[in-house]
């Protein structure tokens, strides 16, 4: 006797795809919302901003003045800040997992580490920025300059970097280790030939993802004290800087006082998108073009 | 007559090889082996000889992987594994933990079952080994590489693509290319597990000629699940079954007149 009754079968079936067609819908529906609401901000900063994108706005100085306010300041902190994070995190972030997934003994100490580094990436990012002032600001008496800032701003996404290149080097197949082993290469050697070649597309692509995160912040920055006056364009890693989401944020607050603040703000961060948007196409351009069969 | 001959009836026929003629490589003596608490290896007692041909076989799960892995500490990348007992390589005991797995795996080389070549290029590939133990002279590479092609029989195939990435090869080639990188440091013994399982008729035939070829100058250990296979190649043959060694004894003896009933029924495919 058979256990599945056919005809039983056949007369749930429709309710059944009904159920299917339904769910569907709604997870269209849930779809649409983020794609929805993201269009809506988008259209709504280019209106505001795309006006006031020129090339004064990018090569200026800053100015109380919103006609003849540039953000070439901005830009500039950006920049020397991404000169500190990206070796900072890189170094830290890929000797860290190289150590965790190829030197490390598996054990307790090992397990440890691990849930530490996860818990830290859900550390709030203010939490950081206290870390930064007390540390690189007072302790280390650097100041609130480029360095501060970085170094705040690598610890913050250092646990991003560490699992992303943990990652790619996990997903290195163990039959290529085991073949440079088999010949009696020495661990580094295997790492530095074999493994670190084979996960660089991805441990690069975590970099990359990680600094737009690092780009992109301000709270830990408003905590370490960037200053908002008008100062000369940073010209290295100890010069005092301000970067483009907190020139978002004080000119947002001061539309209050100034209307036109609001849409110098919206050109802000249609420049910071078109950076990000930039990194984020290097970091698929790098996983597409480095990807490899194994 | 000669004292050798004269000698010869009082000697079985191993013996008399073991003592006159033959070159112990590896010794293994009472190894036992864990992966946590799962006993892999039980008692093994074995001894590899110099420029023959040493067919592991013996159904899935029962050891063979670990004890040719064993014999070059591949085996120790498992964290939990523990062992006891000694393998001696040329006289040295290579489970000391003082000696040196680097030097140990130089001179005896493993190839893999599935074929893993590096995603370099053919000529990265088998200069590979040399370039690790410090050779940088292009012109020695070159030899080298040569070579080791030319010794695992696929120089004809590859000697005009060497730029090429090794996995536009076939998989019949792409394991005599891994033979030609294990050739290219110069050991004295080759590992292999399980060669040709992942290969068609002809790719196997190819690297059973080769394994013939190579045993000339190398002493090579092959676990294989291919009981013609073990027939065909080797010169002895050791017999696993729930990680002991059941029987060892020249591949004739295994498989014309077995000593225990285990191995008669395993070779004429009653189980395993
Ligand atoms: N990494 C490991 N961790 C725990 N147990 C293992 C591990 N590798 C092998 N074993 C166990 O050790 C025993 C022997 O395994 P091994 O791989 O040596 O068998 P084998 O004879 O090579 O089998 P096959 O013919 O299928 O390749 C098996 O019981 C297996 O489950
Ligand atoms: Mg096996």
């Amino acid at each position: 006797m058979k256990y599945i009754d056919q005809e039983q079968v056949q007369n749930k079936m429709s309710s059944r795809l009904i159920k299917n067609n339904i769910l569907k819908t709604l997870f269209a529906l849930a779809t649409m919302f983020g794609i929805v609401v993201l269009v809506i901000l988008i259209v709504r900063v280019l209106t505001q901003g795309l006006a006031w994108i020129d090339m004064d706005f990018i090569t200026g100085k800053l100015s109380t003045n919103a006609d003849r306010a540039g953000i070439m300041g901005a830009i500039l902190g950006t920049l020397w800040l991404m000169a500190v994070v990206i070796p900072v995190t890189l170094v830290l972030g890929v000797a860290t997992a190289i150590y965790l997934e190829l030197y490390a003994p598996k054990g307790k100490l090992q397990a440890i580490i691990q849930t530490n580094i996860a818990n830290l990436a859900g550390v709030p990012s203010i939490v950081y920025g206290l870390l930064g002032l007390t540390v690189f600001v007072r302790a280390m008496e650097f100041g609130n300059v480029v360095l501060a800032g970085g170094l705040t701003l690598s610890l913050l996404v250092l646990p991003i970097v560490i699992v992303a290149a943990q990652e790619a080097i996990r997903a290195v197949p163990q039959h290529l280790s085991e073949a440079s082993f088999g010949m009696g290469a020495t661990k580094w050697q295997t790492v530095k030939n074999i493994v670190l070649p084979a996960a660089l597309p991805g441990i690069l692509t975590g970099a990359i993802l990680a600094l737009s995160r690092a780009i992109g912040e301000t709270a830990p920055l408003t905590v370490i004290g960037i200053p908002a006056l008008l100062i000369p364009f940073p010209e290295g890693i100890f010069d005092s800087f301000t970067v483009m989401p907190m020139q978002i944020y004080y000119w947002t607050i001061d539309s209050v006082l100034v209307e036109e603040y609001a849409y110098l703000a919206a050109a802000t961060i249609i420049v910071l998108l078109l950076m990000l948007f930039i990194l984020n196409s290097i970091a698929v351009i790098i996983r597409n073009k480095f990807q490899r069969r194994y | 007559m000669s004292l050798k001959t004269e000698s010869k009836p009082s000697f079985t026929p191993i013996a008399q090889e073991t003592f006159l003629d033959k070159k112990v490589v590896y010794d293994t003596k009472d190894l036992n082996l864990w992966y946590g608490d799962t006993h892999a290896l039980k008692d093994i007692n074995l001894s590899i000889y110099e420029k023959e041909v040493t067919a592991i076989i013996g159904p899935s799960g029962c050891g063979k992987s670990t004890y040719i892995k064993t014999l070059n500490r591949m085996v120790e990348l498992v964290p939990t594994v523990r062992t006891t007992g000694t393998i001696t390589y040329n006289g040295m005991s290579i489970l000391d933990k003082k000696f040196r797995v680097e030097d140990l795996r130089t001179r005896v080389g493993m190839v893999f079952q599935k074929p893993n070549p590096f995603p370099k290029s053919i000529y990265d590939n088998v200069a590979y080994g040399p370039k690790i133990h410090g050779i940088r002279n292009k012109k020695i590479l070159d030899e080298i590489v040569e070579k080791s092609l030319r010794g695992a029989s696929i120089w004809d195939e590859v000697k005009d693509r060497l730029k090429e990435n090794a996995y536009g090869l076939s998989g019949g080639q792409q394991q005599r290319l891994c033979i030609a990188r294990c050739l290219a440091i110069e050991p004295d013994v080759i590992l292999m597990d399980e060669p040709t399982s992942a290969l068609d008729p002809k790719s196997t035939l190819r690297i059973e000629e080769l394994v013939q070829e190579l045993k000339k100058d190398y002493s090579i250990i092959i676990v294989t699940h291919n009981m013609q296979q073990a027939a065909r190649i080797s010169d002895r043959t050791a017999f696993f079954l729930n990680g002991e060694v059941i029987e060892f004894d020249q591949t004739d003896n295994i498989f014309t007149k077995p000593a225990d009933s285990r191995t008669e029924d395993y070779i004429s495919g009653r189980f395993g």
